[in-house]
């Protein structure tokens, strides 16, 4: 059976891992390829590095990590961050990655799905999006969640599906940092509508707020940040607690 | 000298540096005289079936690639794309391919079944079930997972031909052998430890 998956993801500024903390047998959690190398071994199925700085200067530097990460890794990844064209999603493909994310930019110009999905097949292509509630309706935010539209998260999501978005990573911006559980009514909607994976993002507080992800949200994968950087929640205990639960993982 | 074909079909660097990682003495190349001298090769590759076999004929691959495994017998690893080039025929494209193995390339099709929520390409860890002992899976147990990515899966005709097998809305075949040719539709340079042992198992015991 297809293994639901764990994915830690880490915030990258100039190369390097931010709100990292330091784990045992790793000097330094900023170096990004060390962290992903000590997560491959804890048992993370897959890795998404977000480029929190995103400028064209730093272009080079994102570019060198994601060589080196497909060079010492020997897991799936992602990365996302200030991609705006098919030459930059090229470019970080070429470099190793094995998917790129979007966001604000495929909103603004949708086409630009369209043109990765037919150029390195869909698998290749997530859509990131950040949404809140806000009078009981899903909304999608951008940049960063700092900037509201009048989409609805469905409407956006179905549209992204048609054109060509292999898999949706969705962050709830009212779960985000809450530690109270992913939004699964959201997901579930999600997850039984559109027909790509789709991976859980904001609120996990708890071994339990994952076992809900995938019963009740019945996302494909759930993702995370600090409940991983900080140690809150070990992986390996994660999965284990999970399958105990008889949700299929790779352990 | 461990050969990795190149023959346009995807990027090999995380393959060839797997190879690497496991102490294997291993090259990236598309020229007949390195592939002719080759101990082993390896046959990588994501993309289109059709496309693929073009790009062999194009490079004048399948006569000699046909006379290093059929003839002389050398060990053969093909890796996703590379495998489904192996089989007779495949829906993607309606290409023949080498014909190495009675076996046809199909399209992973839900539709009106009671899978149609399964979703096209199958992408993730899956488990692979072997159907008998074999060198390429030493130290691997049972029902272990594997990274796939795939819309196309393999069903061989020849039971024996069978190495594993994977379930996804159906049962396909997810690794294949014959003499000296195997051939896996999973990513072991992606598949983290066990895709290493795999890999080790091939550099050690073929």
């Amino acid at each position: 059976m297809l293994a639901k998956r764990i994915i830690p993801c880490l915030d990258i500024k100039n190369g390097r891992t931010v709100k990292g903390v330091r784990f045992e047998n790793l000097q330094d959690a900023g170096n990004s390829v060390e962290l992903a190398k000590w997560y491959a071994n804890e048992g993370a199925d897959e890795l998404v590095f977000l480029d929190i700085t995103a400028t064209n200067e730093n272009r080079g530097t994102l570019l060198k990590l994601v060589k080196e990460v497909a060079d010492e890794v020997y897991i799936p990844f992602t990365v996302g961050g200030g991609i705006r064209s098919v030459e930059d999603v090229a470019e970080i493909l070429y470099a190793g990655a094995d998917k790129i994310s979007v966001n604000s930019a495929a909103f603004n110009r949708p086409k630009l799905i369209t043109e990765v999905a037919t150029r390195f097949g869909s698998q290749c292509v997530v859509l990131a999006v950040d949404a809140k509630q806000i009078n009981g309706e899903w909304m999608v935010y951008l940049n960063g969640g700092t900037l509201p539209t009048q989409k609805k998260l469905f409407d956006w999501c179905k549209e992204a599906v048609e054109m060509g978005v292999g898999e949706i990573l969705f962050t709830s911006m009212d779960n985000d940092g809450t530690k109270n559980g992913f939004a699964n009514n959201a997901l579930c909607w999600l997850s039984e509508n559109l027909n790509v994976p789709i991976i859980a993002s904001g609120g996990a507080g708890s071994m339990l707020h994952f076992l809900q992800a995938f019963t009740v949200g019945k996302a494909d994968a759930t993702l995370a940040a600090s409940v991983f950087h900080y140690k809150e929640i070990e992986i390996k205990g994660l999965k284990k607690f999970l399958s105990q639960h008889k949700i299929e993982v790779r352990i | 000298m461990l050969v990795i074909i190149d023959y346009g079909m995807g990027n090999l660097r995380s393959v060839y540096k797997a190879f690497k990682r496991i102490g294997a003495e291993v090259e990236i190349s598309s020229s007949p005289e390195t592939i002719a001298a080759a101990d082993k090769l390896i046959l990588p590759g994501v993309g289109y079936f059709k496309t693929g076999m073009q790009n062999l004929n194009e490079r004048g691959l399948v006569q000699l690639l046909n006379q290093r495994v059929l003839i002389d017998k050398v060990p053969i690893l093909g890796i996703c794309l590379g495998m489904q080039l192996f089989t007779s025929h495949s829906e993607e494209g309606d290409a023949e391919g080498l014909n190495w193995i009675h076996a046809q390339t199909l399209k992973f099709d839900f539709s009106g079944t009671q899978n149609s929520l399964l979703k096209v390409p199958h992408i993730g860890w899956n488990s692979i079930a072997w159907n008998k002992p074999h060198f390429l899976l030493e130290n691997i147990n049972q029902n272990e997972h594997f990274y796939f990515v795939h819309s196309y899966y393999v069903k061989a005709k020849e039971q024996e031909n069978v190495l594993c097998s994977t379930d996804y809305g159906i049962t396909f075949h997810s690794a294949l052998t014959k003499e000296n040719i195997t051939g896996v539709q999973f990513h072991p340079e992606k598949s983290h430890h066990m895709g290493m042992s795999l890999l080790k198992n091939f550099i050690e015991k073929s």
